[in-house]
């Protein structure tokens, strides 16, 4: 056990010079960039007095590398400065808004993973089969649907067509009141106070989005577990097993599955990547009030310190993620990462 | 020196156009071209694929001349009208005939994207060629790089460096070449650091070439097959990117004609049931995104027999 917590400890340290080069990046991003911030924050209204002062209250006369400390300092008190538009922290509203994008995109990825897996292990099984060949088409069509489109297509087919799915505008009809707060996940929060109807009010506005989200992350999980499986299946240790008389079922979920799930779960964490980005794409045809369509309305007004912090935010959620899926390699398969380097 | 390099790539298709010789009566005039019918043949699709890219190549240099109205006239009479035999794919809020529109966009958004995967093809084998020939320092600062880059989701990236430098489409081609060079890069570097202290190298140092010269002739070339497998992957991707962008508001302004900005703008009506403001250019955008796709898998077949999934 004390390897597997170095190892961990190991992984964590490794996470620190990577998130270092992402504040670099974003630091590089807001301020060494042409355009100037003195001339946004001054308002319309500014005289070339007005902007030299904004200048020196925002540091920005400074030499570059003392700037750098500067922001280094703001962001370890949480500060990621102040929205032009709404003239509010952009960390109290990104904090705000937040679980909205984490409660779609993670019951997206459920769904996903729900149906992609068992569809790659069936045509794993079946090579050549029908089963496999509808893998790979819907495996190629969905790589190359733009999820905005999926998502208004939706919309026309539910809402306006159908008339089954509630109007595309946010986390919850009007006629409902938000759930108490406790994790902002309104599935858990209305599921917490015993509140069915609102519960079920929620679950309805997120169907759609969480399903345009999934059906673009279906191609990559569904397409890996495939080659993953087909891969295990023909192994030596499965010939084993097999020759020894095991079950089919015991060789294909005990043995083969189990052996398949690292390159799977290698793969969810490229796949977090396009969720993260195609996310707010999906936002923004949904209404939904996440981060990501926080930040392209802030984009629009051309609100650079809200589309930084954003961008600050989605890269260090994204790493954290890479992180936890490393160390859940550890458990999936405890040969990993025990050897050490 | 050349020729022992091509000889040498010519010898492998030959011998991996044999292995398969015996499924194709073809006769083997060339390895090459043998192995080519055969793979057109096991998998027809990557024939369809090309054809689309024709397509799509023809609608983007002669598209302009030969679509029926001009894609920015606007006509009061005839507004958000259904599919008819006047207009194949209806007409939009201000009366412009949505397939002129659609025809024409295709070459904004190939440009585009051609554009973006072409100077990440340039930088990234430029950056990975030197650091997988060099190795040392230069190698690991070039991975930290690419990993800090990598740590992004990248179409947020290309979001926040558009901001950054400014919205306009010139910009949208650079943040969409930002976020690909690490794939060329990696690939690159891989390609170039095994074959680093290859024979031939060695005897193209020992017979007194530069290192760049044998870096840029005899090294890279080895690189490229696989790298037109990833461009292909990538120019689909990038459509996607530069779609997705102007979907939300950047780079394509209106009225230019846009596959992302004309879904864009056909959102806005397809609660009042006007579908086909966003469905032919979303299903444009589809087309291409999977022409690219599948010729990528094609390319990758004929390249690389043995990666198929």
């Amino acid at each position: 056990m004390a390897v597997r917590g170095t190892s961990v400890l190991t992984r964590i340290a490794q996470a620190i010079p990577v998130l270092f080069g992402v504040i670099v990046i974003s630091f590089v991003l807001t301020r060494a960039l042409p355009g100037d911030p003195a001339v946004q924050f001054a308002g319309i209204m500014a005289t070339p007095e007005t902007i030299e002062e904004t200048r020196a209250k925002l540091g920005l006369d400074k030499p570059l590398p003392e700037q750098f400390v500067v922001y280094l300092g703001q962001l370890f008190q949480g500060d990621l400065g102040q929205s032009v538009s709404t003239g509010r922290p952009v960390l109290t509203e990104l904090a705000s808004r937040l679980p909205a994008s984490l409660e779609l995109t993670l019951s997206a990825l459920v769904l996903s993973c729900l149906v992609a897996v068992p569809l790659g292990v069936l045509a794993a099984t079946r090579p050549g089969s029908w089963i496999d060949q509808i893998c790979r088409l819907l495996v190629t069509m969905g790589v190359s649907l733009p999820t905005f489109f999926t998502g208004v297509m939706l919309i026309y087919i539910f809402y306006y067509l159908l008339g089954i799915a509630p109007s595309p505008l946010g986390r919850l009809d009007f006629i409902y009141l938000d759930p108490p707060h406790v994790t902002g996940f309104f599935l858990i929060d209305a599921a917490l106070v015993g509140d069915w109807e609102t519960w079920f009010g929620a679950l309805k506005q997120l169907i759609l989005p969480a399903i345009t989200l999934a059906l673009f992350t279906l191609a990559p999980i569904a397409r890996m577990t495939r080659a993953a499986m087909l891969s295990a299946l023909s192994s030596d240790y499965i010939r084993t097993a097999r020759a020894a008389g095991l079950g089919s079922g015991r060789i294909l979920y005990g043995y083969a599955f189990r052996n398949a799930l690292l390159p799977v779960v290698t793969t969810l964490g490229m796949v977090f990547s396009f969720v993260l980005g195609a996310n707010v794409l999906v936002e923004k045809v949904f209404a939904w009030p996440g981060i990501g369509s926080y930040a392209v309305e802030a984009l629009i007004v051309s609100d650079y310190a809200a589309v930084q912090g954003f961008v600050l935010a989605m890269a260090f959620l994204f790493v954290f993620l890479n992180l936890v899926i490393d160390l859940a390699y550890s458990l999936i398969d405890p040969r990993f990462g025990t050897s050490g380097k | 020196m050349n020729k022992i390099v091509s000889s040498a790539t010519d010898a492998a298709s030959v011998n991996s156009a044999q292995a398969n010789a015996p499924a194709t009566p073809a006769k083997p005039k060339s390895g090459a071209f043998a192995h080519l019918v055969y793979v057109l043949r096991e998998n027809p699709v990557t024939g369809l694929a090309f054809g689309m890219f024709a397509l799509l190549i023809f609608a983007a240099i002669f598209g302009p001349m030969i679509v029926p109205y001009d894609p920015l006239a606007t006509d009061a009479a005839s507004v958000l009208q259904p599919p008819s035999f006047a207009h194949w794919f209806g007409t939009d809020n201000l009366g412009r005939d949505v397939f002129s529109r659609v025809v024409v966009a295709t070459r904004l958004d190939l440009v585009i994207s051609v554009a973006a995967v072409a100077l990440s093809f340039v930088i990234g084998s430029f950056l990975g060629a030197i650091a997988g020939y060099r190795g040392g320092w230069t190698d690991i600062t070039l991975n930290r790089v690419l990993d800090t880059i990598m740590a992004f989701p990248l179409f947020v990236l290309a979001m926040g460096v558009v901001a950054a430098l400014g919205n306009s489409v010139a910009n949208i081609i650079y943040a969409t070449a930002i976020i690909n060079i690490p794939f060329y890069a990696r690939l690159v570097r891989a390609e170039v650091n095994i074959r680093r202290n290859a024979g031939f190298t060695l005897a193209a140092k020992l017979s007194g070439n530069s290192d760049a010269r044998i870096l840029a002739f005899h090294i890279f070339p080895n690189a490229l097959p696989p790298m037109m497998v990833q461009v292909s992957l990538n120019l689909g991707w990038a459509i996607l990117n530069a779609a997705g962008l102007s979907f939300i508001g950047l780079g394509v302004r209106p009225p230019t004609p846009e596959w992302g900005i004309m879904v864009a703008e056909g959102a806005n009506f397809i609660v009042s049931g006007e579908w086909w403001l966003a469905l032919f250019p979303g299903l444009s955008l589809m087309i291409a995104v999977l022409t690219f796709n599948l010729m990528g898998d094609g390319l990758r077949d004929i390249v690389d027999p043995r990666r198929r999934t």
